[in-house]
């Protein structure tokens, strides 16, 4: 399927039933269909009201230190010896990541609605540590759901979320990661509902979920855009980024869909090969079916049950993606590629020798599809890369497939 | 006229009240669901609800997450809950039969392939839990192309006008979700189910049945006094896993399940007279 990106289609979606093409929609329990509703007339409200969005952004300047840095990491890219790669800094945003830009938006949400309660899910702790960072400065009550198995892998951001002030509570059901972990968080808010504001982390889930977190990570791309026009004087030649649900991809991606000239790559966790069956590319390598909330791209059976994932990074071992992806996908405006553990880990590695930087393993498998595009581009060329977050929590991975004991 | 609306009509002349057991299909073994559920009806079930077991049950409480794991490592699958129901039908014709579990096994056989394996099957209805009446359009179009019902939950949650909306896509019965939370919750408040029973009848015909936290006989025997049915599932299924548990054989899963529905039932009856 193509279409003429001409016409403003990128703007007339979702519709008002939450659907991008056939994804998307509202795949919930009755008892949520009431508080998506909710959600739905208060955020239309608040994304018009200027005092929401002054409010907004002055959390984002002062808060979170926005507006993250373009940089060029020339040095990476004369040793690859092609285009021009600009990082975007949202590793250098308070808790580490891009997800903080979703978190402090939400969490005003929720402040405005009356809700004293938060939740959240969460898989490599980002999306948890962000959430109940916002949690303690508003004075909300703050509950994360994480898998048992990410508990164990992530256990430094575990305890950041209790030093915090968050509860966290392991999940040991299914395969104990973050679908587990997004499940239980759906049980607590079917329960809850009357006091809690759910705060999802990516854009996944039912309407209106994927529609308000891009929303609020779009600021990424907007300031990309108007930082690389500064730098280069037009616009880049391609964006890069990572995606697990998709957030911070979207966040890049969407403030230049209607620029024809600007390639996009969505990198998908390639784990240890899409022919190995042990990865988390549902874009790759999955069908069409619902989960979470929403029709989407799903890895599954043959009798459509929810298969394993396996990625070296926690944040995107996640069988599903933000349905925006999968529509972006079938009319063919986003490439959507993977990187495997091993070029993760090799990326995260160079980018932390040659350049002083060092990435999230989430954001390393953008760093190693972009290096693999730069090589075949000229150095007249400029792409973008999302530098989602930083590579600190990551450490103890890195060391343990190295062999190192502390 | 449906099995389901046939069976109501036929309670309501006896002036006796539904017992709906819930059992997932496989659990706790794919040996055990086909004797169960003959020995079910023997013992006073009026229509038995099957859940299809699902590798992420969002609705479900601890009880019935454990269930659809056990029955999924029983190697149970959609097609496999329909091979079930139709050696039910071998030997029942009568007692109507639902399926209730979630969307993604149900997309992913396809709509029409499903209704037309469903009714050949045997099986009544279909409720998945998570496909409200804003997405249910196109399988509704194929369940009533075979004859099916659709049984939608209604929340304590739902407004009133939603209620007349599902009202309207509904065929068979109406299910009331009696709390805020998952299956197997502990507190229910029947004078609160009784206040949402009525304002249901206001827009709807159609029989409604109680689920969610009903759990012995006193708690059937309440919800009974109020409804036209009661939906039992995670209670059955923990007697099953608790008998299992304690070291119990298939055999005995069965009569802990049996012992506790025919306690159930005599709960509902108390509450006809």
């Amino acid at each position: 399927m193509t279409i003429d990106i001409k016409e403003n289609v990128f703007a007339s979606v979702p519709d008002a039933d939450g659907r991008f093409g056939d994804y998307g929609g509202k795949f919930v329990a009755e008892t949520l269909m009431f508080a998506l509703a909710e959600l739905e007339s208060v955020y239309r409200k608040l994304s018009v009201d200027p005092d929401f969005q002054q409010e907004l952004d002055q959390d984002l300047a002062h808060y979170v230190g926005r507006p993250s840095p373009l940089y060029e990491a020339k040095r990476w890219s004369r040793s690859i010896g092609g285009a021009r790669i600009f990082l975007k800094r949202e590793d250098l945003n308070h808790t580490g990541a891009h997800k903080v830009n979703n978190t402090v938006g939400q969490a005003l949400l929720a402040k405005h609605m009356g809700k004293p309660r938060v939740i959240a899910e969460t898989g490599a702790g980002q999306h948890g540590v962000a959430t109940a960072t916002i949690a303690a400065r508003l004075g909300l009550k703050c509950q994360v759901f994480m898998g048992e198995e990410d508990v164990r892998r992530q256990a430094l951001n575990v305890y950041r979320m209790k030093l915090l002030g968050a509860d966290v509570v392991p999940v040991t059901s299914g395969s104990r990661t973050l679908k587990d972990a997004m499940n239980e968080a759906m049980r607590d808010w079917v329960t809850n509902v009357d006091d809690t504001f759910y705060i999802i982390g990516t854009v996944a889930g039912p309407h209106p979920y994927p529609l308000l977190v891009r929303d609020f990570q779009c600021v990424i791309g907007r300031e990309a855009r108007r930082q690389a026009q500064e730098q280069t004087g037009r616009l880049p030649d391609a964006l890069v980024a990572c995606v697990g649900g998709g957030s911070n991809a979207i966040g890049l991606f969407h403030p230049f869909l209607q620029d024809e000239a600007v390639a996009m790559y969505g990198v998908e966790a390639g784990g240890h090969g899409i022919a190995s069956n042990q990865h988390a590319a549902p874009l790759t390598a999955g069908t069409p079916g619902v989960l979470h909330g929403n029709r989407t791209y799903l890895m599954q059976d043959a009798d459509g049950q929810i298969m394993h994932t396996h990625s070296v990074s926690a944040g995107l071992d996640y069988p599903g993606v933000g349905p925006e992806h999968a529509w972006l996908k079938d009319i063919g405006r986003v490439n959507y590629v993977v990187a495997t553990d091993d070029e993760a880990l090799r990326a995260f590695h160079t980018l932390t020798r040659v350049e002083g930087i060092m990435p999230a393993l989430e954001s390393a498998h953008a760093l190693a599809y972009a290096e693999k595009l730069a090589a075949r581009m000229s150095p007249e060329q400029v792409i973008v890369v999302n530098l989602s977050g930083r590579g600190d929590k990551d450490i103890h991975t890195v060391a343990q497939i190295d062999g190192i004991q502390f | 006229m449906s099995r389901i609306a046939g069976r109501f009509e036929q309670l309501a002349r006896q002036g006796r009240k539904a017992l709906i057991p819930y059992v997932v299909a496989g659990d706790p073994g794919l040996d055990v669901t086909v004797p169960l559920m003959h020995r079910m009806v023997e013992n006073g079930a009026d229509i038995i609800e099957l859940g299809v077991p699902f590798s992420d049950p969002m609705s479900e409480g601890p009880v019935l997450q454990l269930g659809h794991e056990r029955a999924l490592a029983n190697g149970t699958s959609l097609r496999g809950v329909l091979e079930l129901v139709s050696e039910f039908r071998k030997r029942d014709a009568d007692t109507p039969v639902l399926l209730m579990g979630y969307a993604n096994p149900v997309v992913h056989m396809g709509y029409a392939a499903f209704a037309d394996a469903a009714a050949a099957a045997g099986v009544d209805a279909l409720l998945t839990v998570d496909i409200p009446p804003e997405e249910v359009a196109p399988v509704n179009a194929e369940l009533q192309r075979v004859g099916m019902d659709n049984i939608f939950l209604v929340a304590p949650t739902t407004p009133t006008q939603r209620i007349q909306r599902i009202t309207g896509a509904a065929s068979g019965f109406i299910y009331y979700v009696s709390l805020k939370g998952v299956t197997g919750a502990g507190h229910l408040d029947v004078a609160d189910v009784a206040r949402h029973l009525e304002l249901i009848r206001g827009h709807s015909s159609l029989p409604v049945a109680v689920g969610f936290g009903i759990k012995d006989a006193e708690s059937a025997r309440a919800v009974a006094s109020v409804a036209d049915g009661v939906v039992v599932g995670s209670a059955l299924v923990n007697a099953m896993a608790q008998a299992i548990e304690g070291g119990g054989d298939h055999e005995a899963a069965m009569a802990a399940a049996i012992a506790l529905l025919v306690e159930i039932r005599r709960g509902i009856d108390n509450a006809a007279s």
